[in-house]
């Protein structure tokens, strides 16, 4: 039998390795943050005081709010294609038809592969002169598109890439949420003579909220920490068009070693996407 | 009517299977084809060859880089198994003071962007001397919020019958997690795994930050850093083989346990 003491110490032995970690890799890097945006720093000679300089300095930084831009760019973009072709394509396979494991293990293909295959791959699709797409393109008697040069269609170009790679897990959670709408809904509007749209505007649309929710959030936070796409595709440009705000938190850190104003630009944008959550929870979510 | 709409449907469906698939297909044909040829390949590139593969091999590091990679996804994979399952089990099965408090911490942090961490977890990085080692790599990911969140509820759900007929055989909590419950909850053992592993490979903003040496990179490291830094010298085959390469193992392990990969991810969302 276990002593007494042993028994009550046990589970805090248990929890130590979480406390350690959330100690070290969470709460103190957050109150180090806060500390940082007072500083100006290059990690390797003394930290400088600078009261609010860093934070004046954002406001004033074109380029930040440049990068802030260009991330919502690409949010607007990518969230609601991907909620449109996900739902059509969860929708389709829900019918009764055949080959759907291996239309679904298709369309999941991209989800497992790293972003940095996905990348390469797509950077010589949308090559400009010689790439699939535009050859594509030509043979169908179309000009060229300057998918990756054109300033003002590179974060097109890349929103379309990001909702390539993810659209099969959000098919798979809409299939999910799919199938929870009970089916009674549908016999009784049958009765009352709805047409397939009809019904799904009426009952699935409604019914699934839960999941297009989820749908909003996990694109929206995954949209916001873009930065290995642009990193390879682009570096940022053409003249900074896919400049996202995780690739310019990076170049300020690793580039020019500016870590109290990387820390800054850091906490800002933390900010700026528990504020964006906050909204989209209060404006799509719905009790059904 | 219905025939054609079934007909619709399948073309639909085809459709979109075919611009998930041939990229890929692509991609690997483009890795096997002469230089030459990739800018009008389509479908079979006029001759196979490994040319591509072989300059790849001379000119990165890439097998120490595969050997990384797998060392360092192992290592995560299996200790935040483990830790995950301690945790959880305390926060489910064990009445101590602070446990609710724990959840709720556990909850809150799962809300905090990575963004406002990143740069203070790199400098901690620096002052422990951990830059250009595996440690960097593994000990910040031992821990995952999310893992003990599925552990908490799949213990939580097991009869408390199971847990004292082992104390009455005299088990240790430890033995009790892992010889007599997980045998029980071996689907999300899987689950969280696939995760871990997966997240793991697939890591490459962190390694760019915290390893410089080579000889540490991680594949998705040294392949980014090989197409962008210019040693592949704008060689398309010799890029994209190096990117057939990083994609090889997951799609092959992808191909063989699709089903639990899929409903891995799939639980990542139904959570909460």
């Amino acid at each position: 039998m276990m002593s007494n003491t042993r028994k009550k110490i046990m589970p805090y032995v248990m929890v130590s390795p979480y406390l350690v970690h959330l100690l070290v890799f969470t709460t103190f890097p957050v109150i180090f943050s806060l500390i940082l945006t007072f500083h100006k720093w290059n990690i390797i000679g003394p930290m400088e005081w600078v009261e609010f300089g860093n934070w004046k300095r954002l406001f004033y930084d074109r380029l930040f709010w440049i990068s802030i831009l260009n991330t919502f760019k690409f949010l607007s973009i990518h969230i609601p294609l991907q909620i449109i072709i996900a739902l059509a394509l969860a929708e389709f396979l829900n019918q009764n038809i055949r080959l759907k494991g291996f239309f679904r293990a298709a369309f999941f293909m991209p989800v497992v592969v790293s972003g940095v295959v996905v990348t390469i791959l797509w950077q010589q699709l949308f090559s400009f002169e010689n790439g699939v797409l535009n050859r594509f393109l030509v043979s169908l008697g179309f000009g060229k598109v300057g998918w990756l040069i054109d300033p003002d269609i590179a974060m097109v170009s890349i929103a379309v890439m990001a909702t390539w790679k993810n659209l099969g897990l959000y098919v798979i959670l809409f299939l999910v949420g799919l199938q929870t709408v009970p089916k009674q809904y549908y016999e009784a509007a049958d009765l009352d003579g709805a047409s397939h749209w009809q019904k799904f505007i009426k009952i699935t649309v409604p019914m699934i909220n839960p999941t297009m929710f989820m749908v909003v959030i996990l694109s929206t936070i995954g949209g916001f920490s873009l930065f290995i796409e642009p990193y390879i595709m682009t570096g940022g440009g053409p003249l900074n068009s896919t400049l996202s705000a995780v690739l310019y938190i990076y170049k300020q850190a690793f580039q020019y070693y500016h870590m109290g104003y990387s820390a800054t630009l850091g906490v800002f944008f933390a900010f700026l996407i528990v504020l964006v959550v906050i909204v989209q929870k209060r404006y799509i979510e719905k009790d059904i | 009517m219905r025939g054609l709409k079934k007909i619709l449907l399948y073309t639909l469906l085809t459709g979109a299977a075919i611009t998930f698939i041939y990229p890929f297909f692509w991609m690997i044909m483009a890795s096997l084809s002469p230089e030459a040829d990739i800018s009008s390949l389509v479908l079979f590139p006029s001759k196979l060859t490994f040319s591509n593969y072989s300059t790849m091999v001379s000119k990165i590091p890439i097998g120490r880089a595969l050997f990384n990679s797998l060392f360092v996804s192992s290592i995560n994979t299996g200790l935040s198994l483990i830790f995950s399952s301690m945790v959880g089990y305390a926060l489910s099965r064990m009445e101590f003071k602070g446990r609710n408090l724990i959840f709720m911490i556990i909850i809150f942090t799962m809300t905090l962007p990575f963004q406002i961490t990143l740069i203070p977890n790199y400098i901690i990085m620096v002052k422990l001397n951990w830059v250009d080692t595996y440690l960097s790599l593994t000990v910040p990911f031992l821990i995952n919020t999310f893992a003990i969140l599925m552990f908490r509820q799949a213990f939580k759900s097991l009869p408390q019958a199971l847990i004292d007929a082992a104390r009455i055989d005299g088990c240790g909590e430890l033995r009790i997690i892992f010889f007599i419950l997980w045998p029980n909850i071996k689907p999300t053992i899987i689950t969280v795994g696939i995760l871990a592993f997966m997240g793991s490979w697939n890591e490459v903003l962190w390694p760019l930050i915290v390893i410089r040496e080579e000889q540490f990179m991680t594949l998705p490291q040294l392949v980014t850093l090989f197409v962008v830094g210019g040693r592949a010298e704008s060689q398309l085959g010799v890029k994209l083989a190096s990117a057939v390469f990083l994609a090889a193992p997951i799609i092959i392990a992808y191909l063989f346990f699709q089903k639990h990969f899929i409903q891995s991810m799939a639980s990542t969302g139904l959570k909460d």
